[in-house]
């Protein structure tokens, strides 16, 4: 696989990719439900009559549309779509935290490792390899147990979990960039390494970038809810859509519809990202093959 | 392919120094180190402590703890558990059968089923059959895996009551339909993810192999088709399938976690999720290390069974 990513095109790189992508209807519905998720997160609490960590005990597991709770209450008589809708905004912005810290930490190392090549190349893919070897739940799981839990450390956890990925794409991106007339160009010119490594290369490497970072919101989401369901994340009384389900277990005979409504925004949240990931591969650039 | 096996062998190692590293930096992250079981008892003064350190070794250098650490480790000396004292290997091979039955029925089935439903979209891409795969392939990959656990809890064992709601057997019973019955549900749940996983690589290897020149030289002799697909596309598809094995078996160890939480399976999953509750470090760090050095050796496997049945890898 080549780098060269929008050069393929040859008029108004843009528009073509944004057909190729429109073409991408799962796509596209992807990028819609994304921005519901978003808005709803976000203004959505503003709208309900309910607070998310009001206990009223007398409306106990009121099943959904029976009375003014849409969603139902859970155990302690809280509303659950306003919970859901807190949730999905600490799930989602961990999610997109999560990403920018991993990208940051992937497009650093994987720059430096492609552009230096040699022992340095070597050294910090190799580092790479050997944080791969562990399973992320159980790394993640691992670190979580070490750690006092919070946003902020879910955040950092999960990305330090994920960024691996990154550095592996942007490191075969920037090794071979770096042979090419631009690059040789700049080195001529006698820009500096950072400013060839920073300004040159990994800007031409944006697509597989991008394309590395919708899906990694994705997965960022599902580490969210994985940690927070097995009790190492967001704690309570805060709502995330992991720890939602956390006590959902518990009452899956008496009370099914707590269980139900936070897997759904999360299987909704990640499946949307990863076809969005999807659609932007095909878009910004056909002949990229990742599986 | 002696070279090769050396050199991929030679590579294993080096990973195994830097994982096993990256194990003992955490553990020595823990709160209180790996004094921590002994900070917290209170009559414990910091002169016992201080004796405690130099018993353990602790006042020496890092690097000359962790060489011994590692050496420790290679000798199958791991520690012992907080709990109770046992040795962490042995109560993680107390635990690794369960874990081992769960993750390779899951495999079974989702090899199975994950390459007829590959083979079957790529011969006919772009069919119904080939696009409601791909998009079931693509939630399948985003469904938390305890969340799928729960709802097949809810529908087989809440509503339909067919299948038990998780542990391995009946306690009391344990016969082999018993255990089976037992299987299912966790199984399927952890077959999920790997199902879909093994349809997309499984599609796209056989979508590469039957755009070949072989494969239209074959048509052109007259060959039947069904002698086409098995003989020649179908081997050559099925290669690549080894080095997902082994790329997937993290993600398989992973998810095995999370079934075994959800169905109480008593597996090394689970024994990690107990031992984080009761802060037993060396059991934490123990299975850490452990589906660590797992993984590499999956990856190793794979890699040289690929060599051994691919002679082009090994040249290149």
């Amino acid at each position: 696989m080549t780098a060269a990513t929008l050069s393929t095109v040859q008029l108004a790189p843009g528009q073509a990719a944004w057909r190729r992508f429109r073409r991408h209807r799962l796509a596209l519905a992807g990028a819609i439900i994304i921005l519901v998720l978003v808005l709803g997160s976000a203004f959505g609490p503003y709208l309900l009559p309910f607070d998310d960590t009001y206990i009223d005990i007398m409306k106990r597991f009121a099943p959904p549309l029976s009375g003014a709770h849409i969603l139902g209450t859970d155990e302690l008589g809280r509303d659950v779509l306003a919970r859901l809708m807190m949730g999905a905004r600490i799930s989602l912005s961990i999610g997109f935290v999560a990403m920018v810290i991993a990208m940051a930490v992937g497009i650093v190392v994987g720059a430096f490792a492609g552009f230096y090549g040699g022992v340095v190349g070597a050294v910090l893919m190799r580092l790479v390899d050997a944080v791969l070897c562990f399973p992320t739940i159980f790394l993640l799981l691992a670190l979580a147990a070490l750690t006092e839990p919070g946003f902020a450390t879910t955040t950092v956890l999960i990305a330090a979990t994920a960024w691996m990925w990154v550095a592996r794409v942007v490191e075969a991106q920037v090794r071979s960039l770096r042979e090419r007339e631009f690059a040789v160009a700049a080195l001529a010119f006698g820009s500096s390494n950072l400013r060839i490594m920073f300004r040159e290369l990994v800007p031409n490497a944006i697509a597989p970038i991008v394309v590395a970072a919708t899906l990694n919101v994705a997965k960022a989401i599902l580490l969210e809810s994985y940690l927070s369901y097995l009790g190492y994340g967001i704690q309570p009384p805060a709502a995330s859509l992991g720890n939602m389900l956390n006590n959902a277990q518990i009452y899956l005979t008496s009370a099914p519809w707590l269980a139900i409504a936070p897997g759904v925004a999360i299987t909704l949240a990640v499946t949307s990202f990863n076809f969005l990931g999807d659609g932007l591969r095909d878009a910004l650039d056909p002949r990229m093959n990742i599986p | 392919m002696a070279r090769y096996v050396l050199n991929r062998l030679a590579q294993a190692v080096m990973l195994l120094v830097i994982v096993s590293a990256i194990g003992f930096a955490i553990l020595h992250l823990a709160p209180g180190g790996p004094l921590s079981q002994f900070a917290a008892s209170a009559q414990m003064t910091q002169e016992d402590l201080d004796r405690v350190t130099k018993q353990l070794g602790l006042d020496r250098p890092l690097p000359i703890q962790y060489l011994d650490w590692f050496g420790r480790m290679l000798k199958g000396d791991w520690g012992r558990s907080y709990r109770d004292g046992e040795a962490v290997l042995s109560v993680i091979s107390s635990h690794l059968g369960a874990t081992l039955e769960l993750m390779t029925t899951a495999t079974i089935i989702a090899v199975l089923l994950g390459c007829w439903i590959g083979i079957s979209g790529a011969l006919r891409r772009y069919s119904l059959f080939d696009s409601l795969a791909t998009v079931g392939a693509m939630i399948a990959l985003s469904i938390p895996t305890f969340w799928f656990g729960l709802v097949a809890i809810y529908v087989f064992s809440v509503k339909l009551g067919w299948l038990p709601a998780g542990n391995r057997e009946t306690v009391g019973d344990g016969s082999f339909l018993d255990l089976l019955h037992h299987l299912i549900a966790p199984a399927m749940v952890l077959a999920l993810v790997e199902t879909a996983m093994w349809g997309r690589f499984m599609r796209s290897s056989m979508l590469e192999v039957i755009n070949q020149d072989y494969i239209r030289t074959a048509r052109a002799k007259g060959m039947p088709e069904w002698r086409i697909l098995t003989v020649h596309a179908l081997r050559n598809a099925l290669l690549p399938m080894i080095t997902v094995a082994g790329l997937q078996f993290p993600t398989l160890l992973g998810g095995a976690l999370v079934a075994e939480t959800v169905f109480t399976w008593p597996g090394m999953g689970r024994l990690f999720l107990d031992s984080i509750g009761y802060r037993d470090y060396p059991v934490v760090m123990g299975i850490l290390m452990f589906s660590a050095m797992m993984v590499l050796i999956g990856s190793l496997l794979a890699d040289i069974l690929y060599a051994v049945v691919d002679p082009r890898i090994r040249v290149g």
